[in-house]
Order: C-alpha cells, then structure tokens, then sequence
C-alpha cells in the first residue's frame, strides 16, 4: 500500500530507485534540477518536488512502463515517453503538464476505471489507494463505458453481468494466506506484487497469467492459491500494491491507521525497522521503513505480521507469587510481588552468602533493559552471577573475533552485502532465520555473485529459484574446523594467500607460525575427506573460488557456534577472512548472523560474568572503578557463575535464587533435565515474560513482561546498530520492564530513579567507551548508528579495522581439530543437528501464538530415505529420538535435504523439546553448548514418550492460577 | 474430455525435459517438446520443468499460459479453430461461428463428448482475402460457408 500518512518528510514515493553516476542538469517544467545520471525523469521530477502521476512505478522497484499514466513531452522528442522509463539527460527539458499529456492520462484512467469496481467508500483502502489519488490527479470526471443490456461484460469485477449470468472473468477473492487478503476484482494488473517478489524478496511465487484481457496475478501455478504456493507471506506484494487488491487483514477489519512510529522489529538479530501504524493505542499494521539502513524497506513474516503475540490470551499482565513450585498460582499486587522477591532474595543471601543468587538477561530485551539486570547483580546483589542467552549462541563469536580483530562483533553492515562477489555461508540458514538479509543477499547472487555454502543440510541457498550455489560442502556435523583449515591449507599451499595485505596488516610471525600449521598435509582436503566427508576435490575448488574471486565475505550463523569447537571456528573463519585479505572494506568481513533481536546489545552491555559493559574484564581494577564512581558500591572482582555454572552449583545446594529476565532456559537450553534439577532445587526464581514459559513452571514469583511495543528503549543488531525502539502503546502489564527492573532493585533497597531509558543510555554512554557518542537525541538525528560511536566516530563505524586492526596487527591463531566427545555408536549411530524454520522463531513463545502456525505447527525429524528405510519409518509416522541424555518422539519427514547418518529437526515446540536429546557438551573456551551434534538412534514409535507426558502433566498443575481475592 | 489419452509418465517428462535443457532459453522449447510428444502440457510436468531450470512453477505457468496453444488437457482428435479476426467476422465469420458451436453444442474451447473434436477460436489467419477462414488441425481451409463447415465436422466424424 501507498504510504498515505506522511509523519516524515522524506517518506514519499519517488517513484523509481535511486542511482548513483556523475551529476545531470535538466529543466522540469521550468525548474533546473540535478540528478544522478541513470535517473529517470519520474525521479528527477519528484526530486523537484513535482509528482507526475503513475500507477506501475514505485520506487522499491526497477521502472517498467506499462500503466501508461507517467507520460511527459520532452522538447525534441517525439511522442509521449513514460518518464519511469525514460533516464534524465543533461539539458532536456521536460514538461509534466500540457494539455497533450493531460488528455493521455485522463483517457488512460478512465480505461483503469471502467474495469474497477466504484465501492470506494466501503473499500478496505479507501483514503490509501493510488488508483483513486490518480484518479482525483488526473481530474477523471466521467467513464463512457458502460455494460450493454443483457450482454455478456468486459470487465473483471462484477460477478454477474446484467442478464444475471455469471461472468467468468469474475475470480473469488483468496483469503487463504492468514495475514492478507487477494480480491481479483480490484487488480488493475500493474505487476507491482510481482515485481516485487521477484526483485526485492526474491522468491518468485508470483506471476501474470494468460495474456491481454485475460492477464491475472496467479500465486504459483495454475491450482495454487497464496497459501499452497511458493509464496513466503513476507509482505512485499502488499506492500507493493497500488489497491485494496492486496491487502492486510487487520486493515479490513479495523480500518486504516492515523498515525505512525518508527520503531525496531524484536525477532531476529537483522534489527529491521518498521512503522508502526495506529489508531490511537491499537496497532493496525506494522510496515517495513524504507530508511531502515538494516532492511532497507523490507520485512519478512515475522516482522510484518507476527505481532498478534502481544494481545494473546495467554500473557499473562499480573504479578503472581507462590511458595512452593507445587502450588498454583495466586494473583498479587505489583509492592507484594517486588517484596515478596526482595525478601526471598536477601535472605538467600543472608543464609547462603553473597554470591548465592544471580541474573540472567534477556537478549530479547533492550539495551537499558539489559544493563539494568547486570546492574542489579553488580551493584546491589554485589556479585557478578550475571549470564545471558547469549551464552548459548554467539559466545563463541565474542571469543573468536575478539582474539583475532580485537572487537567482538561483525565487521560490516549489512549494506556490504551489495559489493561482494564471493560468500560464504556457514552454519546459517538465512532463508528461514534471518531472511531479510537473504533477500539481500539472493539479490546480489542474482546480480553474479557467487556462492559457497558449507552446511550438512542442503539449506535452500544451495539450490532455489534464480539460486545455486558454486560450491556445496556438505560436511558431517562437528567438523568444521576441519574443512576450514583445509581451505586455509590450500590458499597457503598455492600461494593465493595476499601477502601484502597479511605483512602490513597482520603479525608476520605468527603468520608464519600458523602457515607453517595449515601447510602440514595432514590438513589438506584429501587428508581430511575420509573425516569430514567432504570431496577434496569440491573443496579445493571451493577454496581457489574464495581466494581469488574478488571480494570475500564469510556470514556465519549458530551452526558454527554451537559445537565444542565453535570459538576454534571462529577463530579459524577469522584466520581465512585475514588470509584472503578479506577484512576493512565494503564487500568483504566476517559476519556473525547474530540470532536474536538484541544478543549483540546484551553482550556489549556487560551480562556476561566476566565482563563490564564495552568487554572489559571485571579484574581490571581500572575498569570498575569507572563504575564504582558511578554507581556509588564496590564491585567483586571476581568473574560470577556462567548459566551452566550456575545449575550446577543449584544441583549442588549452593546457587540458591534467580531472576530470569525474558528468557526460557528451560526449553532453550541443552539437556532439559539438566536445567529442570537444577531449577527445582532453588529457592527463589523470579520469571520475568510476557507468559508462563516453561521455566515459569519451576518459578516462585512471575513479573509480567512488556512488550517491544510498550517501552522505550534501543536494540543492537548484529551489524552493531543502534536502533531505537520506540514505545507505540501504554505496557498491558502496568510497567515497562526496565521499570520492572528498577523496583526489584529498589525494593532490596538500591535507591535507583531513572524516569526514562534515556537516561540509563546517559549512564552507560558516560561508562562505556564504545558508546560514549551515544544519546537518543543522536539516535532520533540518524535513525540509527554502528557502535564505535565516540569522539573519532561521531557518527559511528559502519565498517570495522578499515586502516588497521581494533587489537593492532590481526592475529593469526593455530586451529587444531579436536573431534568433539559425542560420537556415533551402534546404540546411536545417526547424528542430530537443530535449526529454525522461516515462520517460527527460537523456542515458539512468541510466533506459536500467532497465525504462523499454519505454516509449522509441529516440529519434525528430517532423516535421509536411506536412514529412514533401513528403520522402516516413512514420511509422516511417529518416531522416537533417543540420545544419551533422553528421548521424545515426533513426526518424521523422509527427505533428501539431510545426507545419510544425519538427522534434523527444529525447537520451537515445548511438546517436542528438542532440547531434551542434546547433550552437556559445550564449547571449550565459553561453555557454548554444543547443540549442532547430538548422536541418536531413531525408531518407529506410537506416540509421545513417557517423558513428554510427564512433562505436560507437570507443566499443566504448575500453570494453575486461582483466582485473585477480591 | 477424450478419456484415452494416458497421462504421461515422470520418467517421460523428465527425457523430454533433458532433450532440451541444453539449449539457450530452454524453456519454451521444453514446452513444444511436451506438447508434442503428448498433445498437452500436463501440471505435474510444471514443477518438474521448474525444477530443471531452476525457476518457480509459477514463472513456467506465467509463460506457459501466454501462449494460447499449450494445453493443460488434452483436445481432442482435431482441432478446428475459427477465426474471429475483423475480416472474418465482416464477411459471416460470426454467424458461421455461432451455428458451429450450437451444432456441436459446445462452447469455446469445448471438445465433443465422443472426443474427436475440439472447438476453438483464432484471431486471424492471414487468410483474410478467402474471409471467412478456419483451420483443422493443421490445414487452413479458406471461404467456409455452413456447407463446407459441415463438410469438415462430417469427415472429423463429430
């Protein structure tokens, strides 16, 4: 839809895209303008300020000329030219009004009209349509063409003609696709929803049927409707469309929206941003923001459509307490909660010591969220018990490039994206779990980019529609460090190593140490096949490709990370990145795919327990005495629990209480049981979620969460941008959770008054180095800014080590394999690896309670034919996953995407659990747990395990919540 | 619908689909190859030529329904088009139309019950100076009257 409400003034529709090219002087009805060259007259004009009307032009999209509506004169040219089509030349002079082009457009308009049905005023996109805002432009008063008596019609949109007949161009509207609607009638065939598609989403799941009269939008082939086809329900062709043809929902059924907000997407780590459009305090739509520098005007299905989440049934928006995890649960008031907790907790740490209760932050959560949980174990709890989810996802990552770049965080934006020419994808399947980059991506593959994928399942990059990787390496799960010493040893063992740039920009010694390591043949491609099963030959081409292709980039997602080597694989993807020369430009870098909305933010803000905000270690006396001045305490010098550490030391009888912000660790992390133990056995955990999650059931006070909607606040993506997440409607819980944070924290009797997030980002400006420049102020000027963000960098780095290495020289470090501890056997000969699927998003809490459930309501087992008929299973039968720490049972999905003795699946659903198999292996230098290779056996079975059962027993009786007292 | 035209097999789509694929811009003659080789372009044939060069089902639907001669069913044993064009219609083309297909009671596009014949529209010819004109199969036939058109429906046998 067009974007009728104008909050911000550079929000019009120019039309067509921007260029870029050397300056062009034309003259538009008497005004000079100045342009790029490669502009069209379209663009030029609304540069001027001067809209030429048009119908099939919109600026996300390359000009295509059909809608005839855009006509000009240009003196010296003969005819009318459509000026979306028509690129700018220095000194044309074009005129936009003249009686000639006025009487094209109105006759072209009353052609569009007479084949559109005149409901306006009970259209869904009345006061949001371009058709009708044409029609009011060109000035169209009358339409000539009328249906003759008793004669078949010539037009799409009445279902009978005036014989009563049914007229077979008339097509029933599809509302199979949960979020938007299809109404054939109202299509005035512009192509605009496929272009869109196909240009800026990249899927192609639409098309034009037939020809002349006859052309139609077809979603898939001929029996397809929007749900059965390719389509992906990322909203671009809604977006895209010019009338109520394509339209959201909630618009029919509310109404359109009055006023808009910028604000930041809270699903995945691409940080998308998004209008949010209202009426008064209710959320009509929310719609991808062109200016958004992470997602550049796009979205997919979570962020556009999945926020019904936020007015579910299931949140809860009272405070409840309990003794005992065996009671239900009794509605409080929001002082007998905070005391209750306080109280609780203070006396753990009377009976248990100081260092007996802790926090874990949320990386769901904002920034100043964050730092206010960590604040709250540094400065009142006066330990550093403080962990993240992070800890489960990209500590590695953390690790990895901070030993090697010396910053722990990716070195591009994803702008950078449009200058590559060789990628790397490891470990991440963008298409499903950061698919707003891959969109970007696949645009620039279409472009000629070329591609390698390293990844043992055959992820849809590797083959899809306008996609094919150049290069598969389908390698067995667990060894990566392995492939990637291969590739580096083949870029040393034929000279495409850039020498130039590793002896000015790296230590040369350390080079040589390690090129004397990968050189070894025992690292090349044909001494590791056997081991990593891998083709030496694939590889090797593989490994010349990214050498000598032109710029490299390598993005990486959880398939690295989460392994007992995953920091040995960042560091080694570190190692070819500095090999190839492939670090401090555009194009090129190494880029985390960080998994959630703000991991990164929660990571540079100090939750973990060895680290003060900015990664600066809590030994440094230096360093916390920054914050000692601040925050008015002495602070431990000694590191805190990890989360593992910490349900250890529960089982133990030593970690007593928790306060859980925003976070699931019951269903998110390894070996379920493990965490349920230790849970159980503390006294005092504090929830704090917009539902019962499933660590909710061992909890003894639950804070209702508030929602990205309901506060203020900023996210970090995993570009390092800052992105303002602004507050569109009143908490339904009361409080915003910084606010949640702040009366525990003052309730044990720290004193805190922060009145706004605000100021908690002046406190952390004021402390942490790399944010130093940062004020919402600044945030409000730029949009958005890539921390560094200081005196040198006022307006932040959007690309890293541009002149040198944060750490100095760029440091090479030796990456020796070691297989990991879980290996195959007899008893569980198949190996076990997660990820995500598009529609849902990590363990479900969110998107299971949304419409996205069409698409996946259940996780399933993805097993090889070969695998599966050796068992006896076929496509859709029970099964039973068993692994050495326990078992579930799902349904199977026989595939050939997964290669033989490999097995996947998914863990969204608490049902399933998938966390209930992996193991407590984790990765040796950050305790990352290793959820990409579990080995388990697979058998038919009759349904869910005993243990599902028990489990959902128990999850039912602790979710009961008695009545409040009145 | 002629019920004796066997559905094509995978195996014989994906040969047809091979005999082209080396070609450049392959589509469109996959398409004639199909159609050709089995009188129509059946749907499960779609994703399979998709697959093969890597687009979508809807771009191969999206082309494939562009041209008004590939067929998702089959026709019947001859098709009589009959040209709808200007000069035709000028010179009785309306009327003969109408009275062929209230003989054969069929609408356009329609295929007699004993599926030998199937009914369908042209725009134009090129044949306009015999006005009007038909084709069978792949005969042009020029000044068809009521006669002739019965002519020709006899020895198609409909």
């Amino acid at each position: 839809m067009k974007d009728f409400i104008i909050p911000w003034d550079d929000d019009r529709d120019m039309g067509t895209p921007a260029k870029q090219g050397k300056p062009v002087t034309l003259s538009i009805d008497g005004f000079e303008v100045t342009v790029p060259e490669g502009t069209s007259v379209m663009r030029a004009a609304a540069e001027a300020g001067m809209q030429i009307p048009k119908l099939c032009a919109t600026d996300s999209l390359d000009a295509f000329g059909s809608c005839r509506l855009c006509v000009v004169e240009i003196e010296g040219r003969r005819g009318t030219p459509a000026s979306c089509t028509t690129p700018v030349h220095p000194g044309m002079v074009v005129h936009t009004q003249s009686e000639k082009v006025r009487r094209i457009r109105k006759g072209v308009m009353e052609l569009y009209i007479s084949d559109h049905p005149l409901d306006c005023l009970t259209c869904a996109a009345n006061g949001d349509c371009e058709l009708q805002d044409m029609a009011g432009a060109v000035g169209l008063r009358d339409v000539r063409y009328e249906a003759p008596e008793n004669a078949p019609l010539a037009n799409h949109f009445e279902a009978r003609n005036t014989s009563g007949a049914t007229n077979p161009q008339w097509l029933p509207k599809d509302d199979s696709n949960p979020y938007f609607t299809y109404d054939p009638s109202k299509c005035i065939v512009c192509s605009r929803c496929v272009r869109a598609c196909e240009e800026v989403q990249g899927t192609f799941a639409l098309t034009i049927q037939g020809r002349g009269f006859d052309s139609r939008v077809s979603p898939g082939m001929a029996a397809d409707d929007f749900l059965s086809s390719d389509c992906v329900s990322c909203g671009a062709c809604v977006q895209a469309c010019p009338t109520a043809t394509l339209q959201e929902k909630s618009v029919i059924e509310l109404g359109t929206p009055d006023r808009s907000v910028v604000t930041t997407c809270a699903y995945c780590g691409v940080g998308c941003s998004f209008k949010a459009e209202m009426q008064g305090d209710e959320l009509v739509r929310m719609v991808p923001y062109k200016h958004g520098k992470a997602n550049r005007g796009h979205s997919c299905v979570k962020g556009r459509f999945a926020y019904g989440y936020a007015h579910h049934k299931d949140r809860i928006l009272h405070p409840m307490i309990r003794e005992r995890i065996d009671q239900p649960w009794r509605e409080v008031s929001w002082d007998e909660a905070l005391s209750f907790a306080a109280d609780r907790m203070r006396g753990l740490q009377e009976t248990y010591g100081r260092r007996s209760i802790g926090v874990i932050t949320s990386s769901r959560c904002t920034n100043e969220e964050t730092y206010l949980v960590q604040k709250l174990a540094r400065a009142v709890f006066r330990n550093n018990n403080t962990d993240t989810c992070a800890r489960v996802c990209h500590s590695p990552t953390g690790y990895g490039l901070g030993q090697t770049f010396g910053t722990s965080a990716g070195t591009q934006d994803f702008d950078s994206v449009e200058k590559t020419d060789v990628v790397i994808v490891i470990g991440a399947n963008p298409t499903d779990a950061h698919p707003v980059f891959a969109s970007r991506l696949k645009k620039r593959l279409r472009q000629g980019a070329r591609l390698i994928v390293i990844d043992p399942r055959r992820i849809d990059l590797v083959k899809s529609a306008h996609v094919e990787a150049a290069h598969h390496l389908a390698l067995r799960p667990g060894t990566n460090v392995a492939v990637i010493t291969a590739l580096a040893h083949v870029v040393v063992t034929e000279g495409l190593m850039d020498e130039d740039y590793i002896r000015t920009r790296c230590d040369w010694d350390e080079f040589q140490d390690y090129a004397a390591f990968v050189s070894d043949p025992r690292h090349s491609p044909e001494a590791t096949e056997m081991l990593t099963g891998v083709p030496a030959g694939e590889l090797r081409a593989a490994a010349r490709l990214f050498a000598t292709g032109g710029n490299g980039s390598i993005y990486y997602g959880l398939g690295v990370t989460e392994h007992s080597q995953g920091s040995t694989t960042v560091i080694a993807i570190a190692n070819l990145a500095m090999l190839t020369g492939n670090v401090g430009r555009e194009g090129v870098g190494v880029n985390p795919l960080r998994g959630q909305n703000n991991v990164q933010g929660s990571c540079d803000m100090g939750s973990f327990p060895h680290e003060l905000p900015g990664y600066r270690h809590v030994k440094l006396p230096e360093v916390r005495a920054v914050f000692e001045d601040v925050w008015g305490v002495e602070l431990d010098p000694e590191p805190g629990l990890r989360i593992p550490n910490m349900l250890d030391a529960a089982v133990e009888g030593t970690f007593r209480g928790l306060y859980c912000q925003g976070e699931d660790i019951l269903q998110s992390d390894p070996d379920t049981k493990h965490v349920a133990a230790g849970l159980a056995a503390m006294d005092c955990v504090i929830v704090h979620d917009l539902f019962l999650n499933e660590t909710a059931n061992y909890a003894h006070v639950f804070l209702p969460g508030s929602t990205f909607l309901e506060k203020d606040g900023t996210f970090t993506n995993a570009e390092r941008r800052i992105n303002r997440v602004r507050r569109v409607m009143a908490p339904r819980n009361g409080h915003a959770d910084w606010e949640v944070t702040q009366k525990l924290a003052n309730a044990m009797g720290a004193g805190w008054h922060y009145s706004h997030p605000a100021q908690i980002m002046e406190e952390i400006a004021a402390t942490t180095p790399s944010f130093a420049g940062v004020t919402y102020d600044l945030l409000d000027e730029k949009g958005s800014v890539q921390w560094p963000c200081d005196a040198d960098h006022p307006d932040g780095t959007p690309l890293m080590h541009v002149d040198g290495f944060m750490r100095g020289k760029g440091r090479f470090i030796v990456t020796e394999y070691v297989a990991t501890d879980e290996k195959t056997g007899p008893r569980f000969p198949l190996l076990l690896t997660t990820g995500r699927i598009l529609s849902q998003y990590n363990v479900g809490a969110q998107t299971r309670r949304t419409e996205n459930v069409v698409w996946h309501d259940q996780d399933v087992l993805e097993i090889h034919a070969h695998d599966a008929e050796v068992r006896g299973i076929k496509d859709g039968d029970w099964v039973r996953l068993a692994s050495r720490c326990g078992e579930t049972s799902l349904r199977a999905q026989v595939t050939d995407r997964v290669s033989t003795g490999v097995v996947y699946t998914t863990f969204h659903h608490p049902d399933t659990q998938a966390n209930v198999i992996t193991t407590d292996y984790s990765d040796w230098a950050t305790n990352c747990p290793e959820y990409k290779v579990t080995a388990v056996q697979v058998s038919l079975s009759n349904g869910p395990t005993d243990w599902q059962e028990d489990y959902a027993a128990q999850a039912e009786l602790s979710r009961r919540i008695l009545p409040a007292a009145e | 619908m002629p019920q004796s035209v066997p559905q094509p097999s995978v195996e014989e789509i994906a040969a047809l689909i091979d005999s082209q694929i080396a070609l450049e811009g392959p589509l469109l003659p996959i398409l004639h190859a199909i159609q050709s080789a089995c009188g129509y372009v059946p749907q499960m044939a779609v994703p399979m030529i998709a697959d093969a060069l890597n687009i979508t089902a809807a771009e191969v639907h999206g082309v494939m329904s562009f041209y008004h001669d590939f067929r998702e069913v089959p026709a019947g044993r001859h098709v009589v088009r009959i040209c709808r064009a200007e000069a035709c219609q000028a010179m009785g083309g309306t009327a003969l139309a109408e009275a062929t297909l209230a003989r054969l009671g069929l609408e356009w596009h329609g295929t007699t019950a004993n599926g030998v014949v199937t009914i369908e529209p042209v725009y134009c010819l090129g044949l306009c100076a015999c006005a009007p004109a038909a084709m069978v199969d792949d005969r042009v036939v020029g000044r068809v009257d009521a006669a002739r058109m019965d002519a020709i429906l006899t020895e198609a046998g409909a």
